[in-house]
């Protein structure tokens, strides 16, 4: 029952930074590495606010340090005209001395003796569970996300956004400034995932420097899981695949470790296998409908003989 | 309208490879003025649309567009009034776009606000309207994602987008050359509607030189970044494609024997 409730939990918690990395690898269509060091960013920013202020005053600050990573990355990418890739990796290596530096040189900080916003949600609702006041807490934060995109990905603003990972000269032609457009985005795609780092760190009242690594296959997994189930469709259909996806990804690890199929440390190797192998299944897909014309072919030029 | 003065630009400076695109190039167009485009490969036509929009800055001269020097504006600032359509009617829309979210996209130009719905109730009764008059049954697809769509119909759409705010000035890149005949007429008789009723001062490459000599008001040749001929008025009337190549091949006599001159 633990197990059940603790997946759907985090899956809802992660989904969120499978929202913001659905705005840069979907939407955006760019693959983004920033993610690695804007989950952490948050995760630090959202545990320090937390034990100096208030738990929502860390939310926020998660949210900013997402929003500035993001930019950093734009920046790079747009204005001195860095490879994607590459701009993201050098943002996420130079944003491990930063997460290092916001929570005070150490490793790790716990939040045990804290408010947190789960605590504080149970503290107002006394006669619910732990787990469902999490559970409450994590469902609203992803509600309130999807819903601000989907309201925003019906602006213009927004528009612009899906043109520019579409076809960016068009916009360009549409007399839109691109490389703003694209600031934007990845400002707001890693907003989301330092949102998801700072409420990773609340919900478990611990903060540790090295919860980002491996993020990004987590989240592109989830993305492609999600699309499975629901294909590329609408924005929407699309934020909702995503939110499934992490849902289903956090029952497929917990299901994993429970039956002792694999150590937990493999979890990393089998997301990225995931990954792997979703990606190739359309290059996978031609190579055989090529041979199957190439046998057929064969076997008819030597019947006709 | 347009002035182009004196415009230079060379690729590849200081290189074999240096290429000498625009050599001292001026034209004039008054409002209004339809002007097409002759040039063989390389003659600098497509650089010359490239230097107006701003894909890159001139290395001398200027671009005045309607009494305003633009010749240092972003690409992005200068399109908010002129419209360009390209050969490849994949590269003037959005595939996966809805048409009605690659129009809501074009009209953003006219409405301020980054934040206001892209599409409202009204501007999707007017796209309607708009697509309505190509008689393509375009304005039943609005959520069609523009992907689905032929060559043709991406391309009256892209016309649609690039002057649904009238343009100052509308380039056309042989737009019509990727379509097969009966859907280049129509596609062309759709932009002289729209060109000659909002009275829209406007430039064509093409390659075709009968269409060059009987659409617009006025016929220019390029060769090597300059303009060997502008033919209008009278002259033009009375001009046939075989005159026009006349012309052409007695003006590369008369630059080959002042190479031989030089040579000799």
């Amino acid at each position: 029952m633990t197990l059940l409730i603790g997946s759907l939990q985090l899956g809802f918690l992660y989904s969120i930074m499978v929202l913001g990395i659905y705005i840069s690898f979907r939407i955006l269509n760019i693959p983004d590495l920033t993610t690695e060091g804007s989950f952490t960013f948050g995760l630090a920013a959202s545990s320090i606010l937390t034990a100096a202020g208030h738990p929502l005053l860390g939310l926020v600050g998660a949210l900013a340090a997402g929003a500035l990573a993001g930019s950093v990355t734009g920046f790079l990418q747009t204005k001195l005209d860095i490879h994607p890739v590459l701009a993201g990796i050098l943002t996420m290596s130079g944003l491990y001395s930063i997460n290092l530096f916001v929570m005070g040189g150490a490793s790790n900080v716990t939040l045990l003796n804290n408010d947190t916003i789960f605590t504080l949600c149970l503290k107002a609702f006394p006669f619910m569970s732990k787990d469902v006041a999490k559970l409450i807490v994590a469902v609203a934060a992803v509600v309130i996300v999807t819903v601000l995109l989907t309201i925003f990905f019906k602006t213009s603003l927004g528009l612009s956004i899906r043109a520019t990972g579409d076809n960016a000269d068009m916009v360009r032609a549409s007399s839109i400034n691109v490389d703003a457009v694209k600031m934007v985005a990845l400002s707001i795609s890693n907003a989301c995932i330092a949102f998801c780092g700072g409420l990773i760190a609340q919900y478990q009242s611990f903060a540790d420097i090295n919860s980002g690594v491996g993020i990004l296959v987590v989240g592109l997994a989830s993305v492609i899981i999600g699309e499975a189930f629901f294909g590329h469709r609408s924005l929407m259909i699309g934020f909702i695949s995503a939110i499934v996806g992490s849902i289903v990804y956090r029952y497929i690890i917990a299901l994993a470790t429970k039956s002792d199929m694999f150590p937990a440390y493999m979890l990393k190797l089998i997301s990225a296998i995931i990954v792997t192998i979703a990606l190739a299944v359309p290059a996978i897909k031609v190579k055989m409908a090529n041979d199957r014309l190439k046998k057929n072919g064969m076997r008819e030029s030597k019947g006709g003989r | 309208m347009l002035e182009v003065i004196n415009a230079s630009k060379t690729f590849a400076k200081g290189t074999p490879n240096e290429h000498k695109a625009l050599d001292h190039l001026n034209l004039s167009l008054k409002q209004g003025e339809f002007v097409t485009i002759l040039g063989s490969n390389g003659a600098g036509k497509s650089t010359l649309f490239n230097a107006i929009c701003g894909n890159f800055l001139l290395d001398e001269g200027s671009v005045i567009l309607d009494g305003k020097n633009i010749s240092y504006l972003p690409e992005h600032q200068r399109s908010a009034s002129i419209g360009r359509l390209f050969q490849d009617p994949m590269k003037g829309t959005a595939p996966n776009l809805t048409i009605e979210e690659n129009l809501a996209l074009a009209y953003s130009k006219n409405t301020k606000g980054l934040f206001r719905f892209a599409i409202t109730k009204k501007d999707r009764e007017m796209f309607r309207e708009a697509l309505k008059r190509f008689d393509m049954g375009l304005e039943d697809r609005m959520a069609t994602k523009i992907g689905l769509l032929s060559g043709g119909q991406r391309q009256v759409v892209t016309l649609l987008m690039s002057t649904i705010v009238t343009p100052k000035l509308l380039l056309l890149d042989e737009h019509t050359a990727a379509l097969d005949p009966a859907t280049a007429e129509k596609v062309m008789a759709i932009t002289n509607d729209i060109v000659h009723e909002r009275n829209l001062t406007t430039l064509m490459i093409t390659h075709n030189m009968g269409q060059a000599l009987t659409t617009g008001s006025r016929t220019i040749m390029l060769d090597s970044g300059a303009i060997i001929f502008d033919i209008k008025e009278e002259e033009r009337k009375h001009m046939t494609v075989s005159d026009l190549l006349d012309m052409y091949s007695e003006k590369k006599k008369e630059e080959f024997d002042n190479d031989r001159i030089l040579l000799s």
